[in-house]
């Protein structure tokens, strides 16, 4: 009997998805039963056509699991607010949550750091006993008129409060304001981001959009600043600027036409968060943790948003045309001439590439919306993406992940760190691309392995430049001759 | 610290007369031979006044403050000592509206008890705010510290619910520490069959009242004078009510109980059956008296 080349394919895709089911249930058959049952949910395996990954997400982790969230201080501080580079931030508590989150994201800026730009110092009120018994308004305040007098050309500053600050009950609003009108109405924002609160980081950049709405755009509209439209403004909202990847995007907008008159927050100061509401089209890239203030500006201000996506060609050119769509036929032309312009660029890097890494099988647990945006990155080099999951993402992620993976992936919500390492052992993947805390797991089991939140030390990985950056990450990393020389002794 | 060292708490509502008891008791106490620390954990710190003369101690918390931390005090600045030597500490703590009270009990708890406080004496009392509002103020009544716990209350039903609250937290850690319920001070408010009420929410609770405290004013009298009875008219029958309370409570070591608190229901049918309330009229319930006096 003679199979055909589709029998083969759905064959394989069967094999994949029991072999997928089966494994599930055996992570699971480690847990007691309450556990079992409440982990089922938020494992599983994607079947094309459904309208997501049949996955619970956004809701506690269990106790006792390892998980590899964060908390809402870390969504405000360490993502929303942390990379805007001319206001100062102050970790408003103890003195380790600013301590071990300090400069760990690499949000690349410009700036003279200690003069006009502050990302990569760190600011703590380091809350001591006393400071918890008789409340720490008094020390705030006196912090801000420390930072007044060391720091003048800051912008602004904003409070991003520890867990202890909610449960005294510090009323950082009353200072921030008292302060903000002593200097003259300076922009300080008291964001209200204690840790316990939620259960992710995710809380926190809601907590800090709206924030933004509250204490920049409010008050920025009071008082307007000179301000010259075009019509081809653009705004670049949720791009960190990790390893510098807002840059090797933001060159690939103006170069079709546009004007990028705001990008946050990486690299992103006070006057371009005001200025946003002015553009003609808000550009979104981490959908998850700026999307509530992208929809505030919709209906405020009339400012339509468009998700793009700038890991690998094919999304990019995918992108460009999405954004031209919402413009007029110079800048769809403008679209059409970027992608001509750097399709040899991207060429030789696929040839160079791809014949290295073709059918290599990735693995991901990364934030944010890595754990769907960077697979067409992948599938560009021939790589194929068999499992993946998110830290903190929503159902509205899920289900935008089914236009990324294939039929029969396997999905994990917030994976704790026993499944990941069961799964990873089980598939034996080619790569694994997860975060720090999983590296030397993996590393030590003999899985090559690069971290996708930070893109270890390397990037940027947006954009056409980002792409041949990523190829090359990834090779290194597979390919490494290391490998072959790591003999386990039994 | 001494294995035989004795630490006893009074409890109570707001304003019931806990800390004008607990300073001429323990100066009656003082009577029997027993040396004496009393640690008052209000932050309003006047649970030693009486005993100083003094209007308020400085406390641990705002020394601690004024000095940078706690770690940096010694315990000769906190510690002073007034009738009898009778040696005061006051926790003290954040002004009304601010910071965290609970966590400052805590901390000087822990000051006194690591800095040898607690040395050569035979009784330390801790005197501590209306309501165990949180983990704070359950502070003396946590595993190793006090033993006996005292709650003053009165034939008004509030400090009757007051009472019947607190037995609630001391059964909470009476099950993972040591802590007993030593018994009910009656402080007498003359209010309607008060003995009676009182006797019997004691054995509801499966505790006695220790003692029915009169009401006279030579307390006030004495209060005025930032004196105990003891000190300031010895010879007067309070001063000997309060010799009796400081005699059954010294006798009283080892026999507290593992309180039965009650639910709110039941502790308002006791209040009936003694007449003291009047059963509701479930129609009547959340009405104005304007609808009330249309019906």
């Amino acid at each position: 009997m003679s199979i055909t080349a589709e029998e083969t394919q759905e064959q394989i895709v069967a094999a994949t998805k029991a072999r997928n089911r089966a494994l599930i249930d055996e992570v699971l058959k480690v847990y007691p039963e309450k556990t079992a049952k409440r982990r089922a949910k938020h494992l599983n395996v994607y079947e094309e056509g459904k309208p997501d990954c049949g996955v619970k997400s956004n809701i506690k982790s269990v106790p006792g699991v390892m998980t590899i969230r964060g908390c809402a201080y870390a969504g405000s501080k360490g993502v929303v607010w942390g990379p805007i580079k001319d206001m100062i931030h102050i970790s408003h508590g103890p003195v380790g949550c600013g301590q071990y989150s300090w400069a760990s994201r690499r949000n690349y800026y410009i700036g003279t750091t200690g003069v006009d730009t502050f990302v990569t110092m760190q600011f703590t009120s380091d809350f001591q006993e006393k400071d918890i018994v008789f409340g720490g308004d008094k020390k705030l305040e006196k912090i801000m008129d420390e930072i007044e007098d060391l720091f003048p050309l800051n912008h602004g500053i904003t409070v991003q409060s520890e867990c202890p600050i909610g449960l005294i009950g510090d009323d950082i609003e009353a200072v921030s304001k008292k302060k903000s009108k002593e200097y003259g109405g300076k922009t300080i924002v008291p964001v209200r981001c204690e840790g316990f609160r939620g259960v992710s980081q995710s809380l926190g950049h809601h907590i800090a959009n709206d924030s933004i709405r509250d204490f920049v755009f409010e008050k920025a509209g009071a008082k307007p600043r000179e301000f010259t439209s075009t019509p081809y403004d653009v705004a670049i909202i949720g791009d960190y600027n990790i390893g510098g990847d807002a840059w090797s995007s933001r060159i690939l907008l103006e170069e079709m036409g546009l004007r990028v008159i705001a990008q946050w927050s990486g690299d992103g100061s006070l006057a371009e968060l005001e200025n946003t509401p002015k553009a003609k089209l808000n550009v979104l890239h981490c959908y998850r943790s700026m999307n509530y203030i992208s929809r505030y500006m919709e209906e405020k201000h009339g400012v339509p948003w468009v998700e793009y996506n700038f890991f690998g060609p094919s999304k990019i050119a995918e992108s460009l045309r999405t954004i031209a769509s919402y413009f007029d036929d110079q800048i769809k032309e403008g679209a059409e001439r970027v992608i001509e312009k750097y399709s040899r660029l991207t060429q030789q890097v696929i040839d160079r590439y791809r014949p290295r890494l073709e059918g290599r099988t990735v693995m991901l647990y990364v934030g944010g919306l890595r754990p769907r945006h960077v697979i067409g990155a992948y599938e560009d080099l021939g790589m194929n993406i068999v499992g993946t999951g998110y830290e903190f993402g929503h159902n509205d992620d899920y289900q935008r992940t089914t236009h990324y993976v294939k039929d029969g992936t396997l999905i994990y919500d917030d994976v704790t760190g026993y499944e990941f390492e069961k799964m990873v052992e089980t598939i034996q993947p080619d790569l694994v691309g997860s975060g720090i805390k999983e590296k030397y797991v993996f590393q030590k089991m003999g899985v090559p392995f690069r971290q996708m939140h930070s893109w270890d030390c390397s990037g940027p990985y947006h954009g056409y430049d980002g792409f041949a950056i990523f190829a090359r990450d990834m090779d290194m990393a597979i390919n490494n001759p290391v490998w072959s020389l790591t003999k386990s002794p039994w | 610290m001494s294995d035989d060292l004795r630490q006893i708490a009074f409890y109570g509502k707001g304003g019931i007369g806990k800390s004008t008891t607990s300073q001429n008791t323990l100066a009656a106490l003082t009577e029997l031979g027993q040396k004496i620390l009393i640690v008052g954990c209000d932050p309003k710190a006047d649970s030693t006044r009486l005993i100083l003369h003094s209007k308020a101690q400085d406390t641990v918390l705002s020394l601690a403050a004024e000095a940078g931390s706690v770690e940096d005090l010694e315990i000769e600045d906190v510690m002073k000592v007034g009738y009898k030597d009778i040696r005061c500490v006051e926790s003290g703590g954040p002004e009304p509206g601010v910071g965290c009270a609970g966590r400052g009990v805590i901390t000087s708890i822990n000051f006194l008890e690591e800095n040898g406080a607690y040395d050569g004496v035979d009784y330390v009392s801790y005197d501590v705010l209306g309501d165990v509002v949180c983990g704070g103020f359950a502070m003396p009544i946590r595993e190793n510290k006090a033993q006996e716990i005292y709650i003053v209350m009165s034939g008004e039903m509030m400090a009757m619910y007051a009472a019947n609250n607190i037995s609630k937290g001391i059964l909470k850690y009476a099950n993972s520490g040591g802590v007993r319920l030593g018994g009910l001070v009656c402080n007498e408010r003359k209010t309607d069959k008060e003995l009676e009420l009182a006797e019997a929410l004691a054995q509801r609770l499966g505790t006695r009242l220790i003692h029915f405290v009169p009401r006279d004013n030579i307390v006030q009298h004495a209060e005025l004078r930032r004196m105990t009875v003891l000190e300031y008219a010895p010879e007067s029958d309070q001063a000997n009510q309060y010799r009796q309370l400081a005699k059954k409570i010294h006798e009283n070591g080892g026999n507290g109980t593992i309180p039965t608190p009650i639910t709110m229901d039941e502790l308002e049918d006791m209040l009936m059956e003694f007449g003291v309330m009047t059963a509701v009229d479930e129609n009547m319930v959340g009405k104005t008296s304007s609808v009330a006096a249309a019906v």
